[in-house]
């Protein structure tokens, strides 16, 4: 059986490339392709993927196809009296940030990058630097547009088929594909920020003043030097920021204040990681990497651009492959506020101990649950690492597991690569709500991903 | 079909235009020593796309929405697809957009179709962008007469007709500043073995624009006869060849929209499609035949 939309076999990984497969791979151009592959497409599973910015196996299908959704990226409406955006579920957020912002418009939650589409955004419940004031993307969503195995389009939002909203949110591309979805968006006066930084010698340090710009900032977050030890542990570097009124704003920017500043980017190659050695980022360097960024880097008040605030490490595309063919994994947990502390000296431990290399680290305070049944965001406070694959890191990365449930915390599974299924279950509480939903909307088990098998999230029907 | 938020407008030939929408400034005009100068050009810019739900045309058109405010008038078969392309570029750029059927097959008045897309475009058009177009299956060209009839009606009869009552509406109202883009293909330049049922019909499609350029020069209308190579569009994702050489849709279209700016008569996109051509068009035969091609 054909469904007329040509599909080719292209090796796939997640972003932190440690997990690749070779995926039969549709791209349809149209709403009625998407259809055609689901009805006449000739495989047993299928994943929806947007932009390929998580981390594992989330978009991966190597046992049935992927859908890449990124050619669905029509708008199809803009109410700007309302500040509502009605767009496919391709469109990205850097679409929407070079369209939107030049109006005074953006979205309230973005993420750290913005090539990440609005369907992948939903399906991670995507949460940014403000979410212990404005919550996570759900927030966002006035309703989605799900379209499920047997061709039915449902719109689903808090109001409609409230049940499938929440199992969507969150929910991996795992109850249908997300076709649509209606946005709401803030108005900002300028696309600049006001923001400080300031050095914290420990995590003490660096919990306390998160918990104290809690309230006197928008935004606020810690990068943190993850290979410090002893007394030095979690010391870092606090980034608050605001956004800046147009009277802060002086010169050029203050005429035209929401006038995006054009980046000029560097990439790093494709073909980059096939010349570099196996594994190429040694503890040592890593360490010294950091402590000497947190020496040098400057503190202070200073106004920054839009892009440059939100997703900093977009200016240097495809940084990724500079972790070599072995690519790195990112552990992302959240502990509840009285465990916080104790929580995150866990991770760290076991990740010394291990001798990990862990380049990127990020601290940060966490707000409500958004209500979505699988959603990572919860009360307490998170930490986001880097670490570059090497030869012990799934057993590394089990003792980290182990330390969140332990301490009470669960690990967001956009960003995970090594995750267990008994540990799923433990972090999740609403699992089996989420399961009893897709069970109803997507009985034969048609969208599955590989890390639905790993976690054994994958409905009954699909032997696959 | 009418949404008056985005201005965006369905309508036939002798319609009603839809309620206009304010343009939204995106930047400073670019200034170009040669050809259609932005600068020089009244705004907004009243374009007439045939083939607009094309990938290349819809990149095209973004490139030049994106410059400044525009009228649009999109041709097209489907009807659904055209509106959905109208309103993108609506919300996105604040381009106004009008759609216009267009069919390959019934016998077309070309010029009272075209006096229809000129009102759908505001009163008046300042370029023509033709992209109609289909792949042909070659071995169905080879095998039925009526399928190789078909794929020559739409890549060329169907355009040259657009072309030429184009054409015409310029030598009336007088062609300086005004321009005409022709979509053809690299494979067009030499006949292959695999595709060459398609390359004829762009072949043709080249030679009535290089002729037509000529006849335009009277009235100072210029034309850019394009020439992409492989885009990665629906029509190559499910080939085997390397993914690397497929060109990106909306590089082709920034390439088109800036070749149309700088006035230039021929271009290759991406450009080095030009020297892989000049080698294809010179080897022979006994060469040719041995290559994948």
């Amino acid at each position: 059986m054909s469904s007329g939309v040509p599909w080719r076999s292209l090796p796939l990984a997640g972003w932190g490339n440690y997990l690749q497969a070779r995926c039969p791979t549709f791209r349809p151009e149209r709403r009625r392709e998407l259809l055609q592959v689901l009805a006449r497409g000739g495989f047993r599973t299928y994943v929806c993927r947007g932009m390929g910015r998580s981390y594992g196996d989330q978009a991966l299908n190597p046992d049935g196809a992927v859908i890449l959704m990124t050619r669905l990226n029509r708008f199809l409406g803009l109410d700007e009296a309302a500040g509502i955006i009605d767009c496919e579920a391709g469109v990205t957020v850097a679409d929407l940030v070079r369209h939107l912002l030049p109006r005074g418009l953006a979205l309230p939650v973005t993420p750290g990058t913005q090539h990440v589409t609005v369907g992948g955004a939903i399906a991670s419940d995507v949460h940014g630097k403000n979410h212990h004031r404005v919550g996570s993307f759900a927030q966002a969503v006035v309703d989605l547009d799900l379209l499920a195995p047997d061709g039915r389009l449902l719109r689903c939002s808090p109001q409609q088929h409230p049940e499938l909203f929440w199992a969507t949110l969150g929910g991996l591309g795992l109850t249908g594909a997300i076709v649509r979805a209606r946005l709401r968006l803030r108005r900002l006066e300028t696309a600049w920020l006001a923001a400080s930084y300031r050095r914290l010698p420990d995590l003490d340090a660096a919990l306390a003043a998160l918990a104290d710009a809690e309230a006197r900032h928008e935004y606020s977050v810690c990068w943190i030097d993850c290979m410090a030890r002893g007394a030095a542990l979690g010391r870092g570097l606090l980034l608050n920021a605001d956004h800046a009124p147009r009277s802060l704003l002086r010169g050029p920017a203050a005429e035209a204040p929401l006038r995006l500043v054009p980046r000029r980017a560097a990439a790093v190659p494709t073909w980059l990681p096939r010349l570099l050695p196996r594994r190429v980022v040694a503890p040592a360097a890593v360490a010294a990497f950091n402590a000497c960024y947190y020496r040098r880097h400057p503190t202070g008040e200073r106004l920054v651009d839009y892009a440059s605030y939100f997703y900093p490490l977009d200016a240097v595309g495809g940084w990724n492959r500079l972790y070599g063919r072995a690519g790195f994994v990112q552990c992302q947990a959240v502990f509840p506020h009285r465990q916080g502390g104790e929580g995150v000296r866990a991770v760290l431990g076991a990740l010394h101990a291990a001798g990990a290399a862990c380049t990127l680290g990020v601290l940060k305070r966490m707000g409500p649950e958004s209500g979505g049944l699988l959603s990572f965001p919860c009360p307490g406070v998170t930490l986001a690492v880097d670490v570059a694959a090497f030869p012990r890191l799934a057993a590394c990365m089990d003792a980290v597991h182990d330390a969140v449930l332990r301490h009470g915390g669960r690990v967001y599974l956009t960003k995970d690569a090594t995750l267990r299924a008994e540990a799923v279950r433990a972090m999740y509480p609403r699992l089996a709500e989420f399961e009893a939903v897709k069970a109803r909307v997507d009985a034969h088990g048609v969208f599955a991903s590989a890390m639905a098998r790993r976690l054994g999230l994958a409905a009954p029907g699909d032997a696959g | 079909m009418k949404d008056a938020r985005s201005g965006v407008a369905t309508t036939d030939p002798a319609g009603t235009p839809g309620a206009p929408e304010a343009a939204v400034p995106t930047g400073p005009v670019p200034s170009d020593a040669t050809g259609t100068r932005a600068s020089n050009q009244p705004r907004p810019l009243r374009l007439l796309a045939v083939g607009a739900t094309s990938a290349i045309v819809r990149a095209t058109l973004a490139a030049f929405a994106e410059e400044g405010p525009c009228t649009l008038a999109l041709a097209g078969r489907d009807a659904d697809e055209l509106a959905a392309v109208a309103t993108d570029l609506a919300v996105r750029y604040g381009a106004t957009c009008r759609c216009v059927p267009f069919e390959v097959g019934p016998p077309l008045d070309a010029s009272a179709w075209l006096a229809g897309c000129v009102e759908a475009a505001g009163g008046a058009l300042d370029g023509v962008i033709v992209g109609v177009g289909a792949q042909g299956a070659q071995a169905e060209c080879e095998r039925d007469p009526s399928a190789l009839r078909q794929l020559v009606e739409v890549n060329f009869t169907a355009c040259a007709a657009v072309l030429l009552a184009a054409a015409a509406y310029f030598e009336a109202v007088g062609g300086a500043g005004r321009f005409l883009c022709v979509i053809s293909s690299v494979a067009g330049d030499r006949g292959r073995r695999s595709n060459y049922a398609y390359g004829a019909t762009k072949a043709a499609l080249s030679v009535f624009a290089e002729g037509l350029r000529l006849r335009m020069r009277a009235c100072g209308a210029r034309l850019v006869l394009v020439k992409p190579g492989r885009v990665d569009t629906r029509l190559t994702f499910g080939l085997d060849a390397p993914a690397a050489m497929n060109a990106d849709p909306a590089a082709v279209g920034s390439a088109i929209h800036r070749a149309v700016r700088e006035g230039r008569a021929v271009v290759y996109v991406p450009r080095f499609w030009r020297w892989v051509m000049l080698a294809v068009r010179t080897l022979p035969d006994a060469l040719l035949a041995r290559l994948p091609l």
